[in-house]
């Protein structure tokens, strides 16, 4: 019983990784420019397959081991990840943001960009799913019971030592402190000397390099890749960083973590088509009860 | 005299040109129904511009009220009259069908209207983004609950919908779905209309330029929140009934986020806010998407590709906040309702 127990909740972290990975990008997003990237998840779709090609590319043209591949992997996908992202608002979010477009067109144009993103890679690579090749050789570790793998381990880590990082971001340096005050006052920062711009461009290059890490992670847990799995992956994760209350970076975390937990518990006691219903109603329970997230500040409005 | 009553007599025309050359077959089954989904994505779009535009408020599951509207009024259309190997005979005798149709569907649009209550409920409390995403979790209840009825079907959907359709013709043979489509389509539009300039129009106004300052000025906000949210639920369950008839099968699958998104691109490429652009960019969408059939797959390229660019030069959609008689005022002789 302790041992199911324990199982499930390595299961329910290493699933949670990848919901708080994706939440991280949305929420810095949410809290900077308030607009809901609905383009996320297919940023995380595009940093699978670019970490594929790239890590298909180390491998067989160059021949070097797995954990160099690894290594070289890794960044070099975060960056290529952060450079869709980044021309991603280049080109569809800022001209809209100068002419002062209502917000919820940005969303619109958000959620025509994954759209795009889904089906040309769909139009380009085929419907074939792609197999990710294995760039460390999983082991397999049982402890009493409980059996779990480095690369579950790992992937929890990276999730941890990711938040710790973004957190000390946005709190500690001067780059956070600004993205703060945007989302504070929009039109005092730039009087303050402060570039609003370069600003927003490290904001989407930091999330969409996390999406990136979180697709590389995805596609090294599962490793068959297709056009639409960032499509759900990315509505869910956005939904857990909601309930954890959007724009805080520790409420994208814990949400990712909750629903991540919610999902595992339920497919381990229930029929797992229950999955989605039984995870969305938990949800939508908590936000009645708590309706600014966990972590949200209630404001107080003016008139 | 009779120059106020023009936009009657226009529709009432059209109405019947549509149901001559269907009847006499002169235009084919294919236009005819890309013809039907239009009326469908008008009540759609429209319904949903209630909410989003109207009131300002960020739905974004409009497709699983539509699932609702489906389900309740195909289930008990072949309930009642028709021969099936769930329900078994039908409970009624199938000639009454040509008159109980249009109640079918309203009751599906009832019962939608009481899912709509799964999100009137709690934005109460729940405002702006968080209330989105109630949305967004309303529509994976819904299609997931059904999804795990297996006694209609489940994911494999159900079907059945064409005998009761049949079973009207073989009374009066006239283009059924057509005509109620139409019907449905106009009573949609005229009844938004109706709303959004009456006093329950009025306070929906208010919701959307600052809830609060509403609230002080005497507006009974969760009451005009309710009932707008179910209104607009219900007509979609309308739509979604009218769906499942003129396709004759249904499935929890094709009123997933992506219909939705279909439904909030119709609203936002009209503009927020107005009618007309609502049902304007519901045509246009619609011939769009059927003219853009043969490039099969890189069809979902363009279309968001069209849209992008259309934000670009025209950011706030086709119409802005504007509805068609303000731009030319002269229309404003043809008709006498407000």
């Amino acid at each position: 019983m302790l041992a199911t127990t324990i199982q499930n909740i390595i299961n329910a972290l290493q699933w949670g990784s990848f919901y708080a990975l994706i939440a991280l990008g949305y929420t810095m997003v949410y809290g900077v420019l308030t607009l809901i990237n609905f383009a996320h998840g297919d940023i995380f779709m595009v940093g699978a397959y670019i970490a594929f090609f790239v890590a298909t590319f180390i491998l067989s043209m160059l021949g070097l081991p797995g954990w160099i591949a690894l290594a070289l992997t890794i960044p070099l996908t975060m960056i290529l990840t952060s450079a869709v992202g980044v021309s991603l608002e280049r080109v569809a979010y800022r001209p809209l943001r100068r002419k002062g477009a209502h917000r919820l067109y940005v969303v619109i144009t958000a959620l025509m960009c994954g759209l795009i993103l889904e089906h040309a890679n769909l139009a380009l690579l085929g419907a074939s799913r792609k197999a990710f090749p294995a760039l460390i050789t999983e082991h397999v570790y049982t402890i009493g019971g409980v059996t779990f793998t480095n690369l579950k381990v790992a992937v929890i880590f990276t999730a941890i030592l990711s938040f710790v990082i973004l957190h000390w971001i946005v709190t500690k340096t001067k780059v956070g402190m600004a993205m703060r005050a945007i989302s504070y006052d929009k039109f005092a920062v730039p009087l303050m000397g402060i570039p609003i711009d370069s600003i927003i461009v490290i904001t989407f290059a930091l999330g969409s390099g996390f999406a990136g890490l979180a697709g590389i992670l995805f596609a090294m847990s599962y490793p068959v890749l297709e056009p639409y799995m960032g499509a759900l992956i990315g509505w869910k994760a956005f939904i857990a960083a909601v309930v954890g209350g959007i724009g805080d970076i520790r409420g994208a975390f814990l949400g990712g973590f909750l629903l991540g937990a919610v999902e595992i518990m339920v497919v381990a006691f229930f029929p797992s088509t229950y999955r989605d219903l039984i995870a969305f109603t938990v949800l939508l329970v908590i936000l009645s009860l708590k309706p600014t997230g966990l972590f949200g500040i209630a404001k107080t409005t003016k008139i | 005299m009779f120059r106020k009553y023009t936009v009657q007599l226009i529709l009432v025309t059209l109405g019947g040109i549509i149901t001559y050359l269907a009847y006499e077959e002169l235009i084919g089954l294919y236009t005819l129904s890309v013809l039907m989904f239009m009326g469908v994505n008008i009540i759609m779009s429209t319904s949903l511009n209630l909410v989003n535009g109207n009131m300002g408020e960020f739905s974004c599951g409009h497709a699983g009220f539509m699932c609702v509207g489906a389900y309740v009024s195909s289930l008990l259309g072949v309930l009642l009259f028709s021969k099936d190997k769930i329900f078994g005979p039908p409970l009624l005798n199938p000639d009454l069908a040509i008159y109980f149709f249009p109640l079918v569907i309203i009751a599906g649009g009832i019962a939608a209207a009481f899912a709509g209550l799964l999100v009137a409920l709690p934005s109460y409390k729940t405002r702006g983004d968080y209330l989105a995403i109630i949305t967004i979790a309303a529509n994976y209840i819904i299609i997931s609950s059904i999804e795990n009825l297996n006694v209609i079907g489940g994911s494999r959907g159900f079907m059945g919908m064409k005998k009761v359709i049949n079973a009207m013709e073989d009374i009066i043979y006239l283009p059924w779905m057509v005509i109620w489509v139409f019907v449905f389509t106009v009573a949609t539009v005229w009844a938004l209309r109706r709303y959004t300039s009456s006093t329950f129009g009025k306070g929906v106004a208010a919701i959307c330029q600052d809830e609060v300052a509403a609230e002080i000025m005497s507006v009974n906000t969760n009451k005009i929140k309710t009932i707008t949210f179910m209104l607009s639920s219900g007509l979609a369950g309308i739509a979604g009934g009218l769906f499942a008839y003129i396709i004759g099968y249904v499935n929890p699958g094709s009123f997933n986020i992506l219909k939705s998104t279909e439904a909030l691109v119709m609203v936002y490429l009209g503009g927020m806010g107005s009618l007309s652009g609502a049902v304007l960019s519901a045509i246009l969408f619609t011939v769009l998407l059927e003219l853009l059939r043969p490039l099969q797959i890189i069809k979902w390229v363009v279309i968001p590709l069209l849209l992008i660019v259309l934000m670009q030069f025209r950011p706030e959609g086709i119409m802005g906040n504007r509805e068609l008689s303000d731009i030319f005022p002269r229309l404003k002789r043809f008709y006498k309702f407000k």
